[in-house]
């Protein structure tokens, strides 16, 4: 077993673990942080995988960015719920289950089927994936996406404005989630 | 020494698929979000294998787009998310299913 794929095998499964610990985490505080480790995983395999410039804007952009607004958001409003509940039907767990893995191996077989040799020379022409062989790529062929990408950003941050305005006439700001209904 | 591609791939796939399951099983809107987030950094670690594979930066160019939308969509959502919980004080998607009030 070489060292790079024992060094996948690695990572792997602390991305693995932490997936489970976002879906299994009673406490949403919890799950967030389960998930920077999965985004902290994932940029790590970039590296691995000839992306440099993609693996620091994961660590900026996911880590950085939604999991610290996912945490405002949790802070601001106090997101528990009682998942785990006796109350919640048992058969709609079993079936959940049972149709995450359907599509696991649903996946998993149509990414197999087809044998793909990996080769040093096709990699070589990603030049690492650095900033500049990506920028440009971007600014070269891909301008038009590149702005429109801006322009959504845009209209993005419109939306979430309006949305999260307070209401006129209501002072009190936001409220809390009331305790486990 | 490369690692196979399949191997990105089958990990991405078990990495979706938990995702998958924990918007089915979860009733916290939260994490449903979470789940979701999880899932489109799955698929952005297909890209970048497959992209390696071909020799071909446009998967990378896919994913910085993909990267973009995501943080575009977490605003939005989280947005809504706190509008609704203004209006009825629950994130548990069980009482979030009416669209109107």
């Amino acid at each position: 077993m070489s060292w790079s794929l024992l060094f996948f095998l690695l990572v792997g499964a602390v991305s693995l673990a932490a997936a489970f610990g976002v879906v299994t985490s009673r406490q949403p505080v919890h799950s967030a942080l389960f998930l920077l480790t999965n985004f902290a995983t994932l940029a790590v395999l970039y590296i691995t995988l000839d992306a440099q410039f993609l693996a620091a804007a994961q660590v900026i952009v996911y880590a950085g960015g939604i999991v610290i607004l996912i945490l405002f958001v949790i802070m601001l409003i106090g997101g528990e719920t009682n998942d785990f509940s006796a109350a919640q039907r048992a058969w709609s767990r079993t079936v959940g289950i049972a149709l995450g893995v359907i599509l696991l191996l649903v996946i998993s077989y149509s990414a197999l089927s087809r044998t793909m040799a990996t080769s040093e020379e096709t990699a070589a022409l990603l030049q690492g994936g650095t900033p500049k062989a990506v920028g440009i790529e971007l600014f070269s062929k891909y301008v038009l996406p590149f702005e429109l990408i801006a322009l959504l950003l845009l209209v993005a941050l419109i939306g979430a404005l309006v949305l999260g305005r307070q209401q006129e006439g209501a002072g009190e700001g936001i409220p809390s989630v009331k305790a486990n209904e | 020494m490369m690692v196979e591609t399949s191997y990105y791939l089958i990990l991405a796939a078990i990495i979706f698929s938990i995702g998958a399951t924990g918007v089915l099983l979860r009733r916290n809107a939260l994490i449903i979000f979470m789940c979701i987030e999880m899932m489109l950094n799955s698929v952005n670690l297909t890209l970048i294998a497959l992209a390696r594979q071909w020799g071909n930066l446009e998967g990378q160019i896919f994913v910085f787009m993909i990267m973009a939308v995501a943080a575009a969509e977490v605003a939005v959502g989280l947005a809504i998310l706190i509008a609704n919980v203004r209006h009825r004080q629950s994130i548990n998607i069980d009482e979030i299913n009416l669209l109107r009030w």
